[in-house]
């Protein structure tokens, strides 16, 4: 059903857990199906140094949210901001068409906190 | 499920209802049907003549389990072909006395999207609720019928939390009522005594792959009297009331394995029985927050149905599969993250739950050593996918 690139990072997620001192914590879920992701990201001068995840949801969610955190990590918020959820599929290799919609979460987490630091900043949101 | 585990993890198969092995001695059964005694049984030259018996042999073995009569076994291609003939071909038989059926909200979907096209037709269904249990209230199957009421189809006991319905009062309720009683017991062959007499039943399903008989073969019991109209309509086998020609070596393979898993009901339930307690037991005193669903003991005595809220059931069925443990979920994240079954949700099961069920169903092949084994892999991997998902 999953790729290998997929199921080693469903086995074995990058950056899970919960991280201390973040700059903005988000969680977001989708009402459809009860999946739920909690992002932790870490932010100077305008860079994510650090992020991490928790997910409730299927592998193609969990591999999605550790793929997403692994494209980010050391970025812009701007570059950040830029990666959609085709991006974080292309690099796991595919997923069942069924389970595209499962990668969307860790993008929205993205978008929603970098938006959220941005107005915390004084900027207006993206 | 690919990738597979590692070759060198022996399988747990823990999925019983989804399907069973062919039991090496029904293959042997089968086999000089293949070959040997490959004669069409409708020819008249003597070669055919050993399939024509073995034929009229299986049909014996199937009625023996059921309690009726040789000639009240059709053959099929499957339990959801039977189910279609009975429902389809009973409600259209009856159609000039009424267009409503009566059925219960957890049947399979065998049952549920036949009723389902019947609504197309102009026919009216009854879904009947379940209590929390997963258990059909017969009083209500009462209430439910109307005069134009010409089918009740209640499953003996339901695929997924392995419920056993109380079919013999539905069928005196039926009888009573003067209507045609129809029951899938797909599951239940092999695992409790089956009586059509006692159980009041007119129609009965059954399915060979689910005790250890070979797929696509499958039989409908019609009581003596009652005449659904055909499903399959051609050449005059089965009577005239199933056309096709007969699928010798399933039908004789179907006849084998359904003698072999009658023949010791009781010993099967207590050997069983004693590895789902076991199994059971383990899971509830080393995995807390988990929930057992489905009856305390109105169930098929091979079933194990759990929710651990905190996770997904198909993370959850992804692990298991690496450690070579193969089990089933009650609710599939697969087409635009659908809601749970239709069964849980019938039951009140909440969402949380629903999400995070695994089905464990059992059979005469898993071991004591299989269950301790289950139950040394299982709590981690659901401590650690609920860590993963703790906020």
């Amino acid at each position: 059903m999953y790729n290998e690139t997929v199921m080693d990072h469903f086995e074995h997620p990058r950056n899970i857990g919960e991280m201390e001192d973040p700059t903005v914590v988000v969680e977001v879920g989708s009402g459809e199906c009860g999946d739920r992701t909690k992002l932790f990201l870490k932010i100077e001068d305008d860079v994510i140094v650090d992020v991490s995840f928790k997910t409730l949801g299927c592998a193609a969610a969990i591999a999605s949210s550790s793929m997403a955190t692994e494209m980010i990590k050391e970025k812009t918020l701007k570059e950040a901001w830029d990666l959609t959820n085709r991006d974080v599929v292309e690099a796991l290799g595919g997923l069942p068409e069924q389970k595209i919609h499962c990668s969307v979460l860790a993008e929205d987490a993205i978008r929603e906190a970098i938006n959220i630091y941005r107005k915390g900043q004084g900027f207006e949101p993206w | 499920m690919n990738p597979s585990h590692a070759p060198d993890i022996p399988t747990v198969y823990l999925d019983h209802s989804a399907t069973t092995p062919t039991h090496p001695d029904v293959v042997r059964a089968m086999l000089p049907y293949f070959t040997e005694h490959f004669g069409n049984p409708s020819s008249l030259y003597s070669i055919s003549d050993a399939a024509r018996a073995a034929i009229a042999t299986a049909r014996t073995q199937v009625a023996a389990a059921l309690g009726c009569s040789a000639d009240e076994i059709f053959f099929t291609a499957g339990g959801t072909e039977s189910d279609n003939w009975a429902i389809r071909g009973m409600t259209s038989a009856r159609k000039k006395e009424g267009n409503h059926i009566v059925t219960s909200s957890i049947e399979h979907h065998a049952v549920l999207h036949t009723c389902g096209y019947l609504e197309t037709q102009g026919f009216s269904v009854t879904h009947l609720p379940v209590d929390r249990y997963g258990l059909v209230d017969p009083a209500q199957v009462e209430a439910a019928i109307t005069p134009e009421t010409t089918l009740i189809s209640v499953m003996m006991a339901n695929n997924e939390v392995g419920t056993i319905q109380p079919v013999q009062e539905i069928g005196a309720v039926a009888r009573d009522h003067g209507i045609c009683f129809h029951t899938d017991a797909v599951q239940a062959v092999g695992h409790m005594a089956i009586d059509v007499d006692a159980m009041k039943i007119d129609l009965l399903s059954l399915s060979g792959h689910k005790f250890f008989g070979p797929k696509g073969t499958g039989a409908l019991y019609i009581r003596d009297g009652i005449l659904p109209d055909n499903l399959i309509h051609g050449g005059g086998q089965e009577k005239g009331r199933r056309a096709g020609t007969e699928n010798v070596p399933g039908i004789v393979g179907l006849g084998a394995a359904i003698a072999r898993v009658t023949i010791d009901i009781p010993g099967h339930r207590e050997r069983v029985g004693a590895l789902r307690d076991m199994l059971v037991q383990g899971i509830s005193g080393r995995i807390p927050d988990s929930h057992y669903n489905g009856h305390p003991d109105k169930r098929l005595v091979n079933n194990a149905h759990f929710s651990f809220p905190g996770l997904d059931g198909e993370a959850l069925l992804l692990m298991l599969n690496r450690k070579g443990i193969c089990a089933s979920i009650g609710s599939a994240c697969s087409s635009g993250c659908e809601d749970m079954s239709h069964v849980l949700r019938a039951m009140g099961v909440p969402p949380s739950y629903g999400r995070s069920s695994l089905r464990l169903t059992l059979g005469d092949d898993n071991t004591k050593e299989e269950i301790e084994y289950v139950l040394d892999v299982l709590p981690p991997l659901i401590a650690r996918l609920r860590e993963m998902a703790a906020f």
